[in-house]
């Protein structure tokens, strides 16, 4: 129970430090909505045949709430995990009588409830803007990914902190992790678009395994329930070897 | 007397073959406020961080507050106070939000508006830390430390990079915590720091205490010899002294005039005989200064090797 109220009590000045920190609120929840719409502009409403044949705002809602949670969870942490520590206040935190998973768990809580924030914002300006079907029938689907992937990609996040040596290389290390893999897996650039080939790299990462889970549960013209249970085992595999490795080797004290 | 707060024996601690700390032994009575003094690289901080529960050791007996720190525990962390060598505060939290949430972790905490008084931020309670000016910061950080109300205190190097001003403040500050009945282990570079603030001090130089005591005795300040300068006139000798210590006279000056300084246990009669003599021969002693040894001579006497 104790823990519990610890770990509520840091979720909330975890949040306190998210909408304060003006590079946060940007990139994790301007910068998915400015893509939604500049992709929208730039490509209009076609449909895409050789994509189920939606159209392509129907398509970009999944690729940017994909986006939108990766960004919250892995992106989020890694950045401000690493920054915490160069920055001493984990050191800090360990010499208080606080168990030290209350604080990774503060943080983990913020990523998740701003995952979930950004999915209903990225679907409510694709029902409003673009008339993206909202997928009701399918939200178990979506909530199952949601949960799957953020739980995933968190774990991620925190095994990235374990390569980045410094608060300057934080930004550079999950750009160069993060970009390629949203344009290789139809993110950025519909499917259709990219070479068969590519796209099979793409699958072996779980970026690529994450969206289309999403994509079958947001999609009006999915078949049945929506889950893509093979797509989520994928996520599923990498979180876990995040999971290994942040526990494994995982800092508390800053490297510089 | 009761348990030591801190007891410490043959501590040693290496860093890839080189030995930071060779051998440390003191102990740390309850209500003390003691000194570590020394030149950076003289192994303090890792001292004071295997005595947070930070790092471990290689060899040695320690004992914090009945505990172990190798094995910290969460009832042993309530009980004491870490302030770091580098300010860790969260930049776009309060000071009030920032003691709030230390508060959080800690079963009895003090008050927080309490503690906003105890180290003088009531006019920036609402400020957020990188408002606040360096002197400011490293205060949160002490308060932070005191919210858990905690027996004993670690302060790394409290006001290193402060301005003058600045630290008189700290020191205000830490010397009020004496009065709080908080045992308290400073580690610091500023002899004066260690002179105001310290019941006891000991400096340490390359992994060792060289000297421990008060800090008007410290290295045997006491019964250093005082030393007496002035400029000799041209031409003039000076009369024999019955126990002259030792007498150093300096080179000369353009005009041919010569620094003398006199080491001596017995002051009070050399200048007896010195000014009188001067008096006997019309000559004014120009420069004349008495010193008794400072703080910074022993320091700098033990920790230059």
């Amino acid at each position: 129970m104790r823990g519990l109220s610890l770990a509520l009590h840091e979720f909330r000045f975890a949040q306190k430090v998210f909408w304060r920190n003006p590079a946060s609120v940007f990139f994790t929840a301007l910068l998915p909505v400015l893509f939604l719409l500049i992709f929208a502009t730039i490509f209009g409403n076609d449909r895409i045949d050789e994509v189920d044949g939606v159209k392509i705002t129907t398509y970009y809602i999944p690729a940017i709430v994909t986006l939108a949670v990766i960004s919250a969870t892995m992106v989020n942490l890694a950045m401000n995990v690493t920054i915490a520590r160069e920055e001493g206040l984990l050191k800090r935190g360990r010499g208080t009588p606080m168990p030290p998973w209350v604080f990774i768990a503060g943080r983990v809580g913020n990523s998740i409830v701003i995952s979930t924030i950004m999915l209903v914002v990225v679907t409510l300006i694709g029902k409003l803007l673009y008339d993206a079907p909202i997928p009701w029938e399918r939200a178990p689907a979506v909530a199952v990914t949601l949960i799957v992937g953020a739980a995933a990609f968190c774990c991620l996040g925190l095994a990235i902190t374990v390569m980045v040596p410094s608060r300057e290389a934080a930004s550079a290390i999950t750009n160069a992790i993060t970009l390629p893999l949203y344009f290789l897996s139809g993110i950025f650039i519909p499917e259709s678009e990219i070479p068969e080939g590519v796209l099979s790299i793409a699958d072996f990462f779980p970026v690529r395994g994450f969206f289309e889970a999403f994509f079958s549960a947001y999609s009006p013209n999915t078949i049945g329930a929506g889950f893509e249970w093979g797509e989520l085992a994928t996520v599923a595999v990498w979180g876990l070897a995040g999971l290994v490795i942040a526990l494994r080797y995982f800092r508390w004290t800053p490297r510089n | 007397m009761s348990e030591p707060v801190i007891s410490i024996s043959g501590l040693r601690k290496s860093y890839d073959g080189l030995e930071a700390v060779k051998g440390i032994d003191l102990e740390v009575a309850r209500e003390e406020v003691f000194a570590v003094l020394g030149p950076n690289g003289a192994g303090k901080t890792t001292t004071v961080e295997i005595l947070e529960g930070y790092r471990d050791r290689d060899a040695g007996e320690v004992s914090v507050l009945g505990v172990d720190p190798a094995f910290p525990t969460s009832t042993w962390r309530e009980k004491i106070g870490i302030v770091l060598q580098n300010t860790t505060l969260e930049p776009v939290l309060s000071v009030e939000e920032s003691l709030q949430q230390y508060a959080g972790y800690y079963r009895n905490p003090r008050r927080v508006d309490e503690v906003i008084e105890l180290v003088g931020l009531q006019e920036q309670a609402g400020t957020r830390a990188r408002k606040l000016s360096g002197g400011q910061q490293r205060r949160l950080d002490v308060g932070i430390a005191l919210i858990g109300d905690p027996e004993l205190l670690f302060l790394d190097e409290p006001t290193t990079g402060f301005d003058p001003s600045a630290r008189r403040q700290a020191w205000e500050m830490i010397a009020g915590l004496r009065d709080l009945g908080k045992t308290v282990l400073l580690t610091t570079h500023y002899m004066e720091e260690a002179q105001v603030l310290a019941d006891r001090v000991a400096i340490i130089s390359d992994g060792r205490i060289v000297a421990l005591d008060t800090p008007d005795n410290l290295g045997d300040r006491d019964q250093l010899p005082t030393t007496i300068s002035f400029v000799l006139p041209v031409g003039a000798v000076l009369p024999d002294m019955p126990d002259p210590g030792v007498v150093q006279i300096g080179g000369e000056t353009g005009s041919g005039e010569q620094t003398v300084r006199i080491s001596s246990r017995d002051p009070v009669a050399e200048l007896n005989r010195l000014t009188g003599w001067a008096i006997e021969q019309g000559f004014e002693l120009e420069q004349l200064e008495v010193r008794r040894p400072s703080l910074e001579d022993v320091y700098l006497e033990l920790t230059e090797s």
